[in-house]
């Protein structure tokens, strides 16, 4: 009926064994918990390689993949979309101007099959999958290099690699799923090695209280992320099954029921969400970011590493990779003030806010970092689908730059103290590649023209705006400026200064462990008291504070050579190569996609936007092949022209109906992959209005940090602590909303105390009686077969059958009398018998 | 008809030693009806044989009585060894096979 015209894309072996890029760390995982002790560097060249090794495979299958999408173009004119989706064929239709859809390539091995439903694991690569597995591939890569050095000597060095191996591995399993199934897989992986990590140095009950809270805040959104897997699967399933021979679990086939217009809207809704629930546990969202400031505990590169690509990214990963259900579920298309708009933009604002009270490093780029995800969660709950993973992409470079920073900071410079105003201050000279690094790093995340974190973040309040949401828009800016005066702050308390406690030199001679006087952290900025006191209270305060305070390494400083020198001095290459390497990508990786450049050079520079998009094009549907259990999976091309599809409309212009994907329902026999999102026209004022906020950031925080740290004005000084309003806001924030008073001490008192009271008086009661019940019963039909079948029936005929031939050989005993006499009668008797009956038989 | 009169001779024969195997109480009484009835068996063979005008019945016949002084020997060796150990040949008190 729609004369499709099937062409070739090209494929290439990187792009169909993509899968190798989760397997090869899951496989490192195992060499380096079971040999890791015995080989030369404790098992951390195994993650090292296994690293490596899924990098190459990442980037090859970009590169292919960049090759592929150049195949649809190069055909014809009219650009021929193709599908080979989920294990069938299904040739794509386009028209006009719009570009084909270029199919994700897939290879699955289907693990169980039941009456049509299958499971596969593999991998279902495209241009999103790709770029954020080559981005953890590379990012762990880097932090492993960096783990080497700042590791050494833990009593758990080998343990470490395996969990932050395994802990890349999930985020690669999930990145690449082709089904909600191994994406909940992956998920889980990523769940369970964060919480081994966090807790790395359990020996310290903070320690493992904050990987405790970060394991169970998770759960909450897990539980999102199984309802609503199972409310899409109940919506999609039975759509799924008709139209594309597939099953409610499949990825592709949860997109494309989403768009195709059928999809019941309360599935939609609920499924939404739920899954967005499971994003804001994983992404640090309000109101469930508490746990990532607390997983500060863990070692840094594992903060590093958990901040910048992998774990919290996921849930960002999860609304992107299935986005058409929250576009219809919460009609962003149409302009609705969506759920997740409201949450990324809330989070934004608050944890900009609490990061002006940490004086812990780590906090502030933790609350950073949520503030950063409140953006990408603000780009695609309001359309922005690009801007926000291209925000995925720069801020991994400059967040994971900052925080190992932060480390090297802490391992050379404040003697592994992460106390901004106790043990740093004035290290730009002792460090000078950190700083530099920091800086640009710094410049990057708050958004200056032309670092990585302008080009996307820009993008992201640029396209918020031109989709309608000017107030959101607002919000995002003022979150601009607060991000400029934070980083400022952190970066004149760590950097500028006077040298106070470690920083200083002082203590670096002290053993750990001594008793020091506890300094409270009480109401008010720093004032000339605590700053000179805080050489004796550098362990004193929080708990977490403090990296290293024991184990291995915090109690044989001495065996780092680097410690012998005592004051702060520039960390080693290990430490530093893989900072300046990020730190490159902070200055460079914008131009990945410069949209505001595109007017003058041609869409051409806009790399993501033609590699990493999917294209809004409906494809055709077609007949498929079966796949069994056990079977390999490797689908390719199957290309198909089909001139029957509206265009989509171009975004922007006011009041005109959209049409196409995403606003329409697909024709019949064709379906929908991604929805039409828009994309904003950059113009100089904007992008001027931005950096003018961000500038107007950066001059009051730098004239406040003078005058407040530097001169000690006696305007600002103990401003809290005189202003009533002002104090209150202080203990507001100081105490993080009172958020976490609210969960411990009403939600969980409330909440979980009966729930495990009743659980207990269930067990007790219920469970435990009918244990027993099911017992006694048991016990007494036991005894009843014991008596009746096994005494009676059985041992009957047991003895019966001896006592049979017992007494019929005592019937026949005298014959055997033992006299020969006797014998040779009953011999030539019987040889007489058989004569006559030889006789007669023969004679009749 | 002359075959007949050795069938009826040999059946005699056997009927004397089956009588002496069974009543005689002196072990060496019943070897010599033992003998009695191979010795009827042996003469039956050849009768066989002139009737039928073959030689197979006088081979078997020279068979039996090759294995008859064998089985004779190991039964005389019996006895013997029976009388040194009892100081009789009595049948009748050599019950211990009794079942």
């Amino acid at each position: 009926m729609l004369g499709a015209e099937v062409l070739e894309l090209s494929s290439g072996w990187f792009l169909e064994n993509a899968w190798l890029t989760g397997l090869i760390p899951v496989i490192g995982f195992a060499i380096i918990l079971f040999f890791g002790k015995k080989l030369p560097m404790k098992g951390a060249e195994v993650g090292l390689a296994s690293m490596a090794a899924s990098l190459v495979v990442a980037v090859g299958a970009g590169v292919q993949w960049m090759q592929r999408t150049n195949s649809a173009e190069s055909h014809s004119e009219e650009a021929v979309g193709l599908i080979q989706a989920f294990g069938r064929s299904l040739p794509s239709a386009t028209e006009g101007e719009s570009k084909s859809f270029i199919s994700p390539v897939t290879t699955t091995w289907v693990w169980w099959q039941n009456s049509g439903l299958e499971f596969g694991i593999g991998s279902a690569v495209d241009g999103l999958a790709i770029l954020i597995l080559a981005l953890v591939a590379f990012i762990a890569l880097l932090v492993m290099v960096f783990s080497v050095d700042y590791v050494r000597d833990d009593r758990r060095y080998t343990h470490f690699f395996a969990a932050i191996t395994l802990f890349a591995g999930g985020m690669l399993i999930m990145v690449m799923a082709e089904n909600m199934v191994q994406l909940i897989l992956g998920w889980e992986i990523m769940g369970l090695t964060s919480f081994m990590l966090i807790g790395h140095w359990w020996e310290e009950e903070a320690n493992s209280r904050a990987a405790l809270k970060a394991f169970f805040t998770v759960r909450v959104g897990d539980v999102g992320l199984l309802v609503g897997t199972a409310i899409i699967f109940f919506g999609a399933n039975q759509w799924a099954v008709d139209n594309l021979d597939s099953n409610g679990f499949n990825i592709a086939a949860i997109q494309a029921w989403a768009l195709s217009g059928e999809a019941n809207t309360q599935f939609l809704l609920w499924g939404a969400v739920a899954l967005f629930i499971a994003a804001i546990g994983k992404s640090g969202q309000f109101p469930l970011h508490t746990w990532l400031p607390d997983a500060m505990a863990g070692p840094t590169p594992v903060s590093s590493l958990l901040h910048s690509s992998t774990m919290v990214v996921a849930g960002v990963f999860l609304v992107a990779r299935i986005y058409p259900v929250f576009w219809e579920g919460f009609n962003i298309g149409t302009g609705g003030l969506s759920f997740i708009a409201i949450i990324g933009a809330i989070t934004i604002v608050i944890a900009a806010l609490l990061a002006f009270v940490q004086d812990d490093i780590k906090k502030v780029l933790a609350y950073s970092t949520v503030s950063q995800l409140g953006y990408m969660m603000l780009g695609l709950g309001t359309g922005a689908w690009l801007p926000a993973v291209f925000h995925i992409f720069t801020h991994a470079f400059f967040k994971c730059a900052l925080f190992l920073c932060a480390g090297s900071v802490s391992h050379s410079g404040s003697h592994h103290s992460f106390d901004m105003k106790k043990d740093m201050g004035g290290l730009r000279k002792k460090m000078p590649v950190t700083f530099a690094a920091w800086c640009v790093s710094t410049l990057a995340l708050t958004g200056v023209f032309p670092f990585a974190g302008f080009w996307s973040k820009d993008e992201i309040i640029d396209n918020v705006g031109a989709n309608g949401y000017t107030f959101l828009m607002w919000v995002a800016l003022g979150g601009a400026a607060l991000t400029a005066m934070y980083m400022t702050r952190a970066t004149y308390l760590t950097f500028f200064g006077e040298p106070r406690g470690a920083a200083a030199g002082l203590g670096h001679d002290d053993a750990h462990g001594e008793e020091h006087e506890m300094e409270l952290i009480s109401v008010g900025a720093p004032e000339p008291r605590s700053l000179g006191a805080a050489a004796n209270a550098r362990n004193g305060g929080e708990g977490s504070a403090s990296d290293e305070p024991h184990g291995g390494h915090g109690g044989s400083a001495a065996d780092d050579g680097s410690d012998h020198h005592g004051g702060p001095h520039e960390s080693g290459k290990l430490i530093l190569v893989p900072i300046v390497i990020l730190a490159f990508f902070a200055i460079f990786a914008g131009f990945a996609n410069p949209t505001p450049l595109a007017s003058r050079f041609g869409e051409g520079v806009e790399l993501l936007k033609k590699y990493v998009e999917p294209r809004a094009t409906a494809v055709v549907t077609e007949e498929f092949l079966a796949s069994g259990p056990g079977e390999l999976v490797v689908l390719v091309d199957g290309v198909a022209y089909a001139p029957s599809v509206t265009p989509t409309a171009e975004a922007g212009e006011e009041g005109a109906k959209k049409s196409g994907c995403g606003f329409d329902a697909p024709e019949a026999g064709t379906v929908c992959f991604f929805p039409g999102v828009s994309h904003a026209e950059p113009t100089f004022a904007k992008i001027l209005l931005s950096l003018a906020v961000v500038a107007i950031g950066y001059a009051l925080a730098i004239g406040f940090c003078v005058l407040f740290y530097g001169r000690r004005d006696s305007r600002l000084v103990g401003l809290t602590e005189r202003n009533k309003a002002l104090r209150g806001g202080f203990l507001f924030l100081k105490n993080k909303y009172y958020l976490d008073h609210l969960y411990e001490n009403v939600i969980v008192r409330a909440v979980a105390h009966p729930i495990a009271k009743f659980a207990y008086w269930v067990n007790q009661h219920v469970l435990d009686a009918t244990v027993n019940g099911v017992g006694v019963g048991t016990r007494k039909a036991g005894v009843w077969v014991y008596d009746n079948i096994d005494q009676k029936i059985v041992d009957g005929a047991v003895n019966g059958s001896g006592w049979a031939a017992s007494e019929a050989g005592h019937a026949m005993q005298p014959t055997q009398s033992g006299k020969v006499s006797q014998y040779g009668a009953l011999l030539f008797g019987a040889a007489t018998v058989g004569a006559i009956v030889l006789v007669l038989v023969n004679v009749s | 008809m002359l075959a007949v009169n050795f069938l009826l001779l040999a059946a005699v024969l056997f009927c004397i030693g089956v009588y002496g195997v069974i009543a005689r109480r002196n072990a060496v009484m019943v070897l010599m009806s033992i003998e009695l009835i191979l010795n009827a068996v042996s003469l039956n063979l050849v009768a066989f044989s002139l009737m039928t005008g073959t030689a197979d019945g006088q081979v078997f016949a020279l068979y039996v009585i090759a294995i008859a002084a064998a089985e004779v020997g190991v039964g005389l060796a019996m006895v013997l060894m029976i009388y040194r150990n009892r100081r009789t040949i009595a049948l009748d008190e050599l019950s211990e096979m009794k079942g």
